[in-house]
């Protein structure tokens, strides 16, 4: 991966302890100028934390923090450059809503039209212009966030920290905020860290995708290569829905690599390795997306194919998902929606082993 | 480098912890401080002013030998367990009537609760009046014919603090009744439709369903009934003074006594390291299955 | 057609169509035996909590002569306010005979500074040790509600020679220290529950914002939180009016709260007794925390259960 030159956040061997309990592990990221960085993962794997020690809402144990080339390690919120974006919105419920965008302002002590003219802009990017005199308890829960977003623009800064903001919304509400968060971004151009465990929002938001788990970033990258070349199995188990397939067996090395699990041999010769090959005898895991399984006629062309029965139809509405076995182990593939398969119903799988991961079973690493 | 100076610890919230200089004061100076110099002064001969002349236990061997102290722990016992029982059982029971759904629920609790309002010192006078032997209740019911009836608890030695009793019920059962009430409130209300649909009858609910679920609430009140009864003064003083003769006397008014009239500060203090010791013995099992079982969050 | 459906509804043998069986509401009868022992009971226990206030009222109400040859249950047949006058204004206590006025005042002087210096205190540490935690702070909290059970008996002295020392004994000023030191386990507890259920992301965003700690405590949390202060308020006036053991002992005689004077009158052993006066002056004391009291209604409730239970 390529070093960033300037970056405009730098976070270097930060580590948080809460006594002898590890929540961040000597975490290293560089986010470029005008990056859009999402924080993935689980509850617990420290997401939020690591955004809280960003805006410095929480103490570090060691490491220290850069934002556009200034240590401001010790530096008190306020001081850092950073808005920040929260779940529950929380706005001040006594203020009118041009009060809850002025507050940080006044208590910056800024001169009056200045306060005023920033409060127009951010009025005006995000459509809120109405609502400045009225009191949060009056507002929707869309308007509420954006006057969230509201009060990180008026701030000016370089930085902007996401805190889960869409997860308190209804499905309908989060997926129009996202796209008016990625205009967003589009018009301000500002450095963006956005915290989410919707996998969703980070494939369609981010310009590079952090997986976390267990306070370690687990691989960094931009969203379609996590998607296809997951470094790790838990990051191909976490992304993609439905899951990837896994199916667990051993490798058999030699010029014809292949790999077998309870009567499946699977041809490897057209897989891309990533550095060791793994030796003969190996356990190992092969994972293969739904999406990237062929069936009837098409699987025919696909350098493996496979005999099977269906188990369960699942429809979706826009297409189906169908249970089957592969190698002793429930799989599951789509096909249109206008497929009428019954259970029991012989079928043909097949896929191209080039879009599949194999991963270490010991160390869960892809091989 | 970086050019911002990471504070020294002291400094770090500082405004926090100036602003919590009163209750580090309190804590530290009044509650710890001045708990530990009077169990240090409770070992001395101190008279009218606290002097350190060391006469290890003999002001605990004095206390013991006092009949007015032995009389005061006797009716301390008396009333703690006559408030323990009734103040629970009353309380639970008006909680469970008014959680019925009945009308009028409002009404029924305000009624209730005032007497809490009031201090133990207006309680200790109406009581007093309407416990006097000749105007009160007494007086009432010989002037309706039953001329040999005798109700007058508070001129008779050897049930005066039942009479103290009563009055101590008539202000406190109201908040336990409270207590309790937010217990019962605090159940979920399936566990009632799952008793009626098993058919159990109402009262074996609340006895083996209910009240085993209100655990917590029930370990709370005791604790809280409990370092109520400990702290009893007020009340009577107002009521009978101690008296007749030391008949209702209680280890609090004992200690006011010989701290402020007597001028035996010795004897106060080793009253007094008497009764926290006694708290103690309650309040420590508390604190200990309450803080000391799981981990602060 | 509906035979089906009445027939498996109504008992055993009815086997035929049946119009007869239950069909709509189930019928309540008001007088029903579980409403009768319900109310019944309630209502006993009414009486008996409301049979003192009764007594006092119309004691309060009778002239002495009434009182002396009459029933305490009986109401007044010539209502007097002389009582209420005599003790107001001219009952004795000791030396001074100006009646519970100088009490009256004197607790208002002692209540008033000690409510406000008590919650003062008390939110903004309440508000420490809910947002701002500092090491150590909470074994200072901890020794504080550890120190609200002690009996008050044990710290009476040192809190005296502590008093004499900076020169409040026996003064106003310094009752209202003691109060305000011995209402700050309870209401820190208060406070510190309600800051720390309010959302912490809140306290982020103002510390974002550039808000510090007096800026967040005065912008932010106060006027967020005028429930929990109201319900402090009735707590702290109802518990310092009705204080006697610290009034006894840190005040003078002319500086008496009205509980003290009110014990002192009632209970003097000279001159004849006046069962109407003594009614009166206790109606007066207790007539402050019965006026808060009937006046918050659940807000009391909430206190008193927010004071007793802790979080």
């Amino acid at each position: 991966m390529a070093e960033i030159a300037n970056p405009s956040v730098s976070i270097q061997n930060l580590s948080l302890n809460y006594g002898a309990v590890s929540v961040l592990q000597t975490l290293n990221l560089d986010i470029a100028e005008g990056e859009f960085i999402v924080l993935l993962g689980p509850s617990g794997c420290g997401k939020s934390t690591l955004l809280n020690c960003i805006a410095g809402l929480l103490d570090i144990s060691k490491g220290r923090i850069f934002i556009k080339g200034k240590n401001v390690t010790w530096e008190e919120p306020k001081d850092r450059g950073i808005g920040m974006v929260f779940q529950s919105y929380a706005l001040y419920p006594q203020m009118t809503v041009e009060k809850n965008l002025s507050f940080g302002l006044r208590v910056a002590g800024l001169p009056k039209d200045e306060i005023a003219k920033r409060i127009a802009r951010a009025a005006e990017i995000l459509q809120i212009e109405p609502l400045l005199q009225r009191k949060p308890s009056a507002l929707s829960g869309g308007q509420r966030q954006r006057v969230a977003i509201g009060r990180a623009l008026v701030r000016d800064v370089d930085v902007f920290l996401f805190d889960e903001p869409l997860s308190n919304l209804d499905a309908k509400l989060r997926s129009e905020l996202r796209v008016e968060i990625k205009l967003l971004h589009r018009r301000l151009q500002n450095t963006m860290i956005y915290v989410t465990h919707d996998q969703i929002e980070a494939m369609t938001l981010a310009d590079r995708i952090a997986v976390m788990k267990g306070g370690v970033i687990q691989q960094l990258d931009a969203p379609q290569t996590i998607y296809n070349r997951p470094v790790n199995r838990f990051v191909a188990g976490f992304l993609g829905s439905p899951a990837m397939n896994f199916i667990e067996g051993q490798l058999e090395a030699g010029d014809a690599a292949a790999f077998t699990a309870d009567g499946v041999s699977i041809p490897l010769d057209r897989y891309e390795f990533d550095k060791d090959r793994g030796s003969a005898g190996k356990p190992c895991v092969f994972g293969i997306r739904p999406e990237h399984v062929a069936f009837g006629d098409a699987a025919k062309a696909m350098p493996f194919t496979a005999e099977s029965a269906v188990e369960i139809v699942e429809p979706m509405g826009s297409d189906t998902l169908v249970w089957t076995k592969l190698g002793g182990r429930n799989f599951s593939f789509r096909v249109e929606a206008e497929k009428t398969l019954r259970t029991g119903d012989p079928i043909r799988i097949g896929f191209d082993p080039a879009r599949a991961s194999l991963f270490d079973t010991p160390s869960g690493n892809r091989l | 480098m970086s050019k911002s100076e990471r504070p020294s610890r002291l400094f770090r919230n500082l405004n926090a912890k100036v602003a919590s200089i009163p209750m580090i004061l309190t804590a530290l100076v009044v509650f710890v401080g001045g708990t530990a110099w009077t169990v240090l002064y409770s070992f001395t001969n101190s008279k009218l002013l606290p002097r350190l002349n060391f006469v290890g236990l003999d002001q605990y061997y004095r206390l013991w030998a006092t009949p007015r102290w032995l009389i005061s722990i006797e009716n301390l016992l008396i009333y703690g367990v006559i408030s323990l029982v009734f103040s629970l059982v009353i309380g639970f029971i008006l909680a469970a009537l008014l959680d019925q759904k009945i009308r009028f629920e409002d009404t029924f609790r305000t009624i209730f609760l005032y007497p809490f309002a009031l201090s133990f010192i207006v309680t200790g006078l109406v009581w007093q009046w309407l416990l006097n032997p000749d105007f009160g209740i007494q007086g009432v019911i010989r002037k309706l014919g039953w001329t040999s009836f005798a109700f007058d608890p508070l001129y008779n030695s050897s049930i005066v603090i039942y009479g103290i009793s009563i009055a101590a019920l008539w202000q406190g059962t109201g908040l336990i009744m409270c207590l309790m009430l937010a217990g019962l409130r605090g159940i979920d209300e399936d566990i009632w439709k799952a008793a009626r649909v098993d058919g159990i009858p109402m009262w074996k609910t609340y006895l083996f369903i209910i009240i085993p679920m209100m655990r917590p609430v029930f370990i709370t009140t005791l604790v809280i009934i409990a370092s109520g009864i400990v702290k009893v003064y007020d009340l009577v003083v107002a009521q009978t003074s101690g008296g007749p003769g030391i008949a209702s006397e209680v280890p609090a008014k004992y200690v006011y006594d010989y701290m402020f009239f007597a001028q035996n500060l010795g004897q106060g203090f080793a009253a007094s390291t008497m009764m926290l010791l006694s708290v103690m013995i309650v309040i420590v099992p508390w604190a200990y299955l309450e803080f000391g079982g799981r981990k602060r969050v | 057609m509906s035979d089906q459906a009445v027939s498996l509804s109504a008992p055993s043998g009815a086997g035929h169509a049946d119009a007869s069986g239950p069909s709509g509401p189930k019928p309540r009868h008001i007088f029903s035996r579980r409403n009768i022992f319900l109310y019944g009971t309630l209502i006993v226990a009414a009486l008996y909590y409301l049979l003192p206030l009764y007594v006092m009222i119309v004691t309060s109400l009778k002239g002495m002569p009434e009182i002396r040859l009459g029933n305490i249950f009986s109401p007044p047949l010539e209502i007097t306010f002389e009582p209420w006058v005599k003790a107001w204004s001219t009952a004795c206590t000791g030396l001074n005979c100006d009646g519970l006025s100088r009490g009256f005042w004197n607790s208002v002087r002692i209540t008033v500074p000690s409510v406000i210096l008590s919650i003062a205190i008390a939110s903004v540490n309440g508000y420490a040790l809910a947002n701002w935690r500092f090491k150590g702070a909470d074994t200072f909290f901890i020794i504080l509600i550890v120190g609200a059970f002690i009996p008050y008996q044990v710290m009476i002295y040192p809190i005296v020679i502590i008093l004499r020392e900076i020169g409040l004994y026996g003064s106003l000023s310094g009752l209202v220290v003691v109060h305000s030191i011995f209402g700050m386990p309870i209401l820190t507890l208060l406070f510190r529950n309600y800051f720390t259920s309010m959302p912490e992301e809140l306290f982020r965003a103002a510390r974002v914002d550039g808000a510090g700690f007096w800026g967040i405590y005065l912008r932010i949390m106060l006027p967020m939180s005028l429930p929990i202060f109201v319900v402090a308020v009735i707590l702290q006036v109802t518990g310092i009016w009705n204080d006697f053991l610290f009034g006894v002992v840190y005040t003078r005689p002319d500086t008496y709260p009205m509980t003290v004077q009110l014990n002192n009158i009632v209970n003097s052993v000279q001159g004849v007794k006046e069962y109407n006066v003594n009614m009166a002056a206790t109606i007066l004391t207790g007539l402050v925390p019965l006026v808060i009291y009937f006046i918050s209604g659940r807000l009391f409730v909430r206190g008193i259960a927010a004071g007793a239970v802790k979080g």
